[in-house]
């Protein structure tokens, strides 16, 4: 098994893709998608993270154990950010507002 | 003593030797991914409570000079991975030239960060005492474009409308706005310090197809920050445009 170089030439094409991600991504937030603007840009920024993933740190290139090691990061990361948000979510708007104001007393000047 | 990419006793084969190293700085990617996404985490949860002061704090960032950092950003990763490509083929100038390059738009990314900093304190949006959202709209700055001033003056007379605490919470914003690419910004100077020591190594020669594993850990490190930006220049400055 030999080491796998990856060509300029593919670095050249991720790069293109990152411009255009990112065009399309400040376009996008001037238009009014309404609730789906922020999901808009969440999935082209998951695109664009996903592509300097696998082609600029060469994951896909990488062997399974480095692989591995990858996918359980997102898998730890999704797990604080849904068991967190699923318990904010459900709770009453009173109760959610509670501890941010108990901030806001101590910010107010 | 410098390392040439001889073979250490615990390993089996070269190969292996290089992919341990990658693996070790992935392991601690994935603690900087926890890290960051905890800063993220409240960032969102705070954003949902208090989204008329998010809006209007996250309209207030320049967003020419957030896209066009962006582009400086991304731009430094394909100058990374070049580097690294380089020192796989054993080009060794390019080596030296591209890892210049990935310094200079670190900089350069820095640079601009400062300048953004500097308009928040002259615009009274720094967190603390004399913090005023409405205080710029107010007191136009020479260079302001008087138009975008008299809507940014609209915007934040209806949000005091409906959010009377607009202050307290923008202070939030600007606190994780802060915090967030303030933390970012210090993990390109500890790249920027990194780079400098490769640059070094690199002009005395010493990155070779047989041993290029520093450019290689470092490029994962510089793309790992590539990809926070990524995240941050979305939700910091594009979360609002649309109203």
């Amino acid at each position: 098994m030999s080491e796998h170089i990856v060509s300029p030439k593919i670095y050249l094409v991720i790069f293109a893709s990152l411009m255009l991600g990112t065009g399309i991504t400040v376009w996008a937030a001037f238009q009014d998608f309404g609730k789906f603007n922020i999901v808009i840009a969440l999935v082209i920024a998951t695109i664009k993270a996903t592509l300097v993933v696998l082609y600029f740190m060469h994951a896909r290139y990488s062997p399974r154990r480095t692989q591995m090691v990858i996918v359980c990061s997102v898998f730890w990361l999704a797990i604080m950010l849904a068991l967190t948000l699923t318990d904010y979510d459900t709770r009453s708007p009173r109760e959610t507002r509670l501890a941010p104001s108990a901030v806001s007393h101590l910010l107010r000047a | 003593m410098h390392r040439t990419g001889e073979l250490y006793g615990q390993f089996e084969t070269l190969e292996q030797q290089k992919e341990t190293a990658a693996l070790g700085m992935w392991v601690f990617l994935v603690t900087e991914v926890l890290f960051f996404g905890g800063m993220f985490l409240t960032y969102t949860i705070n954003r949902r409570a208090f989204s008329t002061a998010f809006g209007i704090g996250s309209n207030t960032l320049d967003i020419k000079l957030g896209a066009g950092n962006t582009v400086v950003l991304i731009l430094s990763s394909l100058t990374m991975a070049m580097a690294v490509w380089s020192a796989q083929v054993g080009k060794k100038k390019l080596v030296s030239i591209f890892l210049i390059a990935t310094l200079g738009l670190g900089t350069v990314f820095l640079g601009v960060k400062a300048i953004e900093y500097k308009q928040k304190f002259d615009h009274h949006l720094i967190p603390g005492r004399s913090f005023d959202m409405k205080y710029h709209p107010a007191h136009p700055m020479p260079g302001d474009d008087l138009e975008e001033l008299d809507k940014e003056k609209q915007d934040v007379d209806k949000a005091f409308a409906v959010d009377p605490d607009i202050n307290a919470h923008g202070q939030l914003y600007f606190s994780l706005y802060f915090g967030m690419t303030g933390l970012h910004a210090l993990h390109m100077i500890i790249g920027a310090g990194l780079l400098l020591w490769l640059i070094k190594a690199s002009f005395a020669g010493r990155f070779t197809p047989q041993y290029n594993t520093p450019v290689e850990v470092v490029g994962l490190y510089w793309h790992f920050v590539d990809i926070v930006w990524i995240y941050l220049f979305p939700l910091l400055y594009l979360i609002d445009r649309h109203r």
